[in-house]
């Protein structure tokens, strides 16, 4: 199996992410799988950030603890990075910024220079000696750059990518895989994808890591897909426009992270009491509060699970890959609108910024629910009592009566109420909805089970992990076992993918064990936790180590 | 169908429980025929108004009203409404809040929906306490008001509405009293018909808590009266300042100020009237990333 592991980073705003991206690229030109993590402070400029992009024949969705080429922009490079370096490691550097180290330097600045290039093409020297380290034609490249360079900078590109070829010799070759690549994308663009598939015709959103470029993706593609995308002053205002946006018909989704998430659970109980669809994209990460803005966690489970005030039902997914993501804010916002309740999708910064290779035709059919819609026949009642809990929905001005939504308790009309029966009735009515939630939950793909079926060690995690733990498993003959839906809890399903398993052992990237809590709440046992809360993902190799201590 | 009801339909069976002698019943009547009368003369089918209620006693109003109503949470009515306006642009959306609920709870709502000029009309039921959580000073109550959780009297200055609605950006800006009926109605009309932000400050009795009857009867005057236009935003600050919420000087009434402005949203509507495809538009992005 081919599996290369690709290390590229310097200074924070000289791009790194995007020459990431384009090693991505170039992978994907030869037909390989990638993952690509991203690592970078919370600054504009300076610090130091990272890519490693990992590329494979199978699918992934984690790194690896070394690499086979590092690319040095800086000195910072190698100093933080000696672990990340083997003997047999390729190492790339811009000869004046990195002072010491092995390798291949590449004279980045008399390049420059010679072609009178600006500095924004350094990382094209870069990129052009490392397709000559590792063999690969410059015809890729020039493909690669051809797609994401501007054209007015594409010539000045190339010819700087060629001089940094120039430089360095091949040292090893990456061969082509001869099969079509498919693209490379973020969460972050494949949840604004898999909304739009849902049916979304609004977003609204204040920015924050690590979902901001969800916003920015829909904003930038508004015209092409069709939807309105507002940016309000802050996310109470975001959750209550979405709020007045379904009221009128509108199928709206949000996107926040923990902090925001807090401002708007007034909000999102607001959705409960007046069954008021809404979905809202939440990405973890390090907390409490400001945390740590642009790093990874899987803190936030049991505040989604429990946020707002009073009880009313809610969906919440969390999607381990791109077409679980795409599949599931489809699903999400489907479901939303079946059940008029809120819909969380719950992922992190690792999955909503990493990058990884989208198959859209392998996220099999997207769980869609039909909205249920007043058909005319009687006068209508905004919260008319059914059997199934669901009111048929009406928008003004089509709806023959007053559409009276509340956020008080209310009769079937919509009006305050503080009648005893009527108060239990309607919560009974909106309870009553989790009913069918939940068989369509257990109808759907809730938990996925992957390893060996019948191993006795069931590693047992959640959202982003999902990558990690099935190559790590690998080692250990053991059986992975993930919810991709975590409210309503699919315990039938839970039960069965686990039956037999007599050691479970919780991944998390969070200091307690929430999904093993979770697990607990609903009687199934857990036995080891193997958590890790440093802001940053399990590579697998790290989590191999860990397991391997657990199992012993 | 309501569409075409006469006025007396619009009152809905829900039971009324403001106090006797409330500001609120004006306010209500006022709309009520202001809605029915502008069904009449402007064609405006009554299915295409929709109330937003804050949380405090004016927020009753909406249950009271036979018509689309979403009853929001406290302070939050405002940016609720946008999104109802960005979604159908031909409804007519009015929200009915608090002076606590928009100057305290919901302040910042407030001044963003005037600086984007959202299709909005807010009424605001300002009778300077809270009702609902029994007498506490808001932020309009007077220099030295002494409420229940400031019984020493509050030293703090009102904020001035009109003034900050002014400089906000709102696109017409104009000042009620529930004792004034027939003036109460006409601004209520012409509030709803001005495309984008239009705000009505009402000076509203509270005659449980803070009964300003007898100070507004002798304050107040009308600025039609003088004969003013409502163009000029110098003339219109001026007239704002007049009355710091607080002294005994003349109490203008009436609109100060009327802009026509681009409104919010308006750049959605080309969309959502297109016709969408959605796999097709995902699939033909998705090219771009190969």
């Amino acid at each position: 199996m081919r599996d290369y592991s690709v290390m590229i980073g310097g200074k924070a705003g000289e791009g790194i992410n995007t020459a990431g991206l384009a090693i991505a690229g170039i992978f994907t030109h030869l037909g390989y799988h990638v993952y690509m993590y991203f690592d970078y402070p919370s600054l504009i400029r300076g610090g130091h950030n990272f890519a490693v992009v990992r590329a494979a024949e199978q699918k992934i969705g984690a790194h690896r603890d070394t690499d086979d080429i590092l690319l040095a922009l800086d000195q910072n490079c190698i100093d933080r990075h000696t672990g990340r370096i083997r003997d047999d490691t390729v190492i790339i550097h811009d000869t004046y910024r990195v002072v010491s180290a092995g390798g291949h330097p590449v004279d980045v600045n008399r390049i420059l220079d010679e072609e009178n290039a600006p500095a924004i093409t350094r990382n094209s020297a870069i990129l052009g000696a490392f397709c000559s380290a590792a063999g690969i034609g410059r015809d890729v490249l020039e493909d690669v750059f051809g797609k994401t360079v501007p054209e007015k900078y594409l010539d000045v590109n190339l010819r700087v990518a060629g001089r940094g070829g120039d430089a360095v010799d091949e040292v090893m070759r990456i061969e082509a895989l001869n099969r079509p690549g498919l693209p490379v994308l973020t969460g972050n663009e494949v949840a604004g994808l898999g909304l739009v598939r849902g049916g979304l015709d609004t977003f609204v959103a204040y920015p924050m890591t690590p979902t901001s470029n969800l916003l920015h993706f829909l904003a930038g593609h508004a015209d092409d897909l069709g939807v309105k995308v507002i940016h309000p002053e802050n996310e109470i205002a975001v959750m209550l426009m979405a709020l007045g946006l379904a009221y009128a018909g509108d199928r709206t989704a949000v996107c926040t992270s923990g902090g925001g998430f807090c401002l708007m659970t007034e909000g999102l109980s607001l959705a409960g009491m007046s069954e008021t669809p809404v979905t809202i994209v939440l990405g973890q990460r390090p907390g409490p509060s400001t945390g740590v803005p642009t790093y990874t966690a899987q803190g936030d489970l049991h505040f989604a699970l429990n946020a707002g005030q009073g009880e009313f039902p809610r969906f919440i997914v969390a999607p381990g890959d791109l077409e679980e993501m795409y599949a599931w804010s489809a699903g999400a916002l489907s479901l939303s609108w079946k059940y008029q309740i809120p819909s969380i999708v719950l992922v992190d910064k690792t999955l909503a910024e990493g990058g990884y290779t989208f198959d859209i035709d392998a996220a099999g059919p997207i769980p869609q629910y039909e909205t249920q819609l007043w058909d005319g026949t009687e006068p209508y009642r905004r919260y008319r009592d059914t059997e199934s809990g669901i009111s048929p929905l009406a928008f003004p001005p089509g709806s023959g009566a007053p559409v009276k939504a509340n956020s008080y308790a209310h009769d079937e009309v919509g009006f305050t109420t503080e009648d005893a029966e009527g108060i239990a009735g309607m919560q009974e009515k909106v309870l009553r909805k989790a009913e069918g939630l939940r068989r369509d939950v257990e109808s759907a793909r809730a938990v996925e089970m992957a390893g060996k079926p019948d191993a006795g060690t069931a590693i047992v995690c959640w959202g982003s992990q999902k990558g990690a733990c099935i190559e790590a498993a690998e080692r250990f003959d053991a059986r992975v076992v993930r919810p991709i839906i975590l409210a309503p809890f699919p315990a039938e399903q839970w039960r069965s993918a686990t039956a037999g398993a007599d050691r479970v052992i919780a991944v998390e990237n969070n200091a307690t064990g929430q999904l093993a809590r979770l697990l607990r709440q609903h009687g199934f046992p857990v036995d080891d936790l193997a958590l890790k809360y440093d802001g940053r993902p399990f590579s697998v190799d790290e989590l191999a180590g860990r397991l391997a201590e657990v199992i012993g | 169908m309501i569409h075409g009801k006469p006025a007396g339909d619009l009152i809905s069976p829900a039971e009324n429980t403001w106090c006797p002698g409330c500001g609120n019943f004006s306010i209500e009547h006022m709309m009520k025929s202001a809605l029915a009368e502008l069904s009449e003369s402007e064609g405006i089918g009554l299915e295409k108004f929709v109330l937003v209620g804050g949380i405090g006693c004016h927020g009753k109003l909406v249950d009271y009203l036979n018509v689309n109503s979403y009853y929001a949470i406290h302070g939050r009515a405002i940016p609720l409404a946008t999104g109802i306006a960005v979604a159908n642009p031909d409804l007519r959306v009015i929200c009915f809040v608090g002076d606590g609920d928009t100057y305290a709870e919901g302040l910042g709502h407030l001044i963003f929906a005037a600086k984007r000029n959202a299709d909005i009309t807010v009424i605001v039921h300002d009778n300077r306490v809270y009702g609902l959580t029994t007498g506490q000073y808001t932020p309009t109550s007077p220099y030295g008001f002494k409420g229940r959780s400031t019984p020493g009297g509050i030293t703090e200055r009102p904020i001035n509405p009109l003034e900050l609605m002014l400089v906000s950006g709102a696109t017409f800006i104009s000042r009620g009293y529930t004792k004034r009926l027939k003036p109460l109605k006409e601004t209520f009309k012409e509030a709803i018909l001005h495309k984008g932000f239009s705000f009505v400050e009402i000076l509203q009795i509270c005659a449980t808590y803070f009964n300003r009857t007898d100070c507004y009867n002798e304050q107040v005057y009308a600025v039609a009266d003088e004969g003013l236009g409502t163009a000029s935003f110098d003339q219109a600050l001026a007239k704002s300042r007049e009355w710091d919420y607080t002294s005994k000087t003349r109490i203008p009434l009436g609109t100060f100020y009327r802009r026509e402005m681009p409104v919010f949203g308006e750049k959605f509507q080309e969309f959502s009237r297109r016709e969408k495809r959605r796999e097709e538009a995902v699939r033909d992005l998705l090219e771009g990333y190969r």
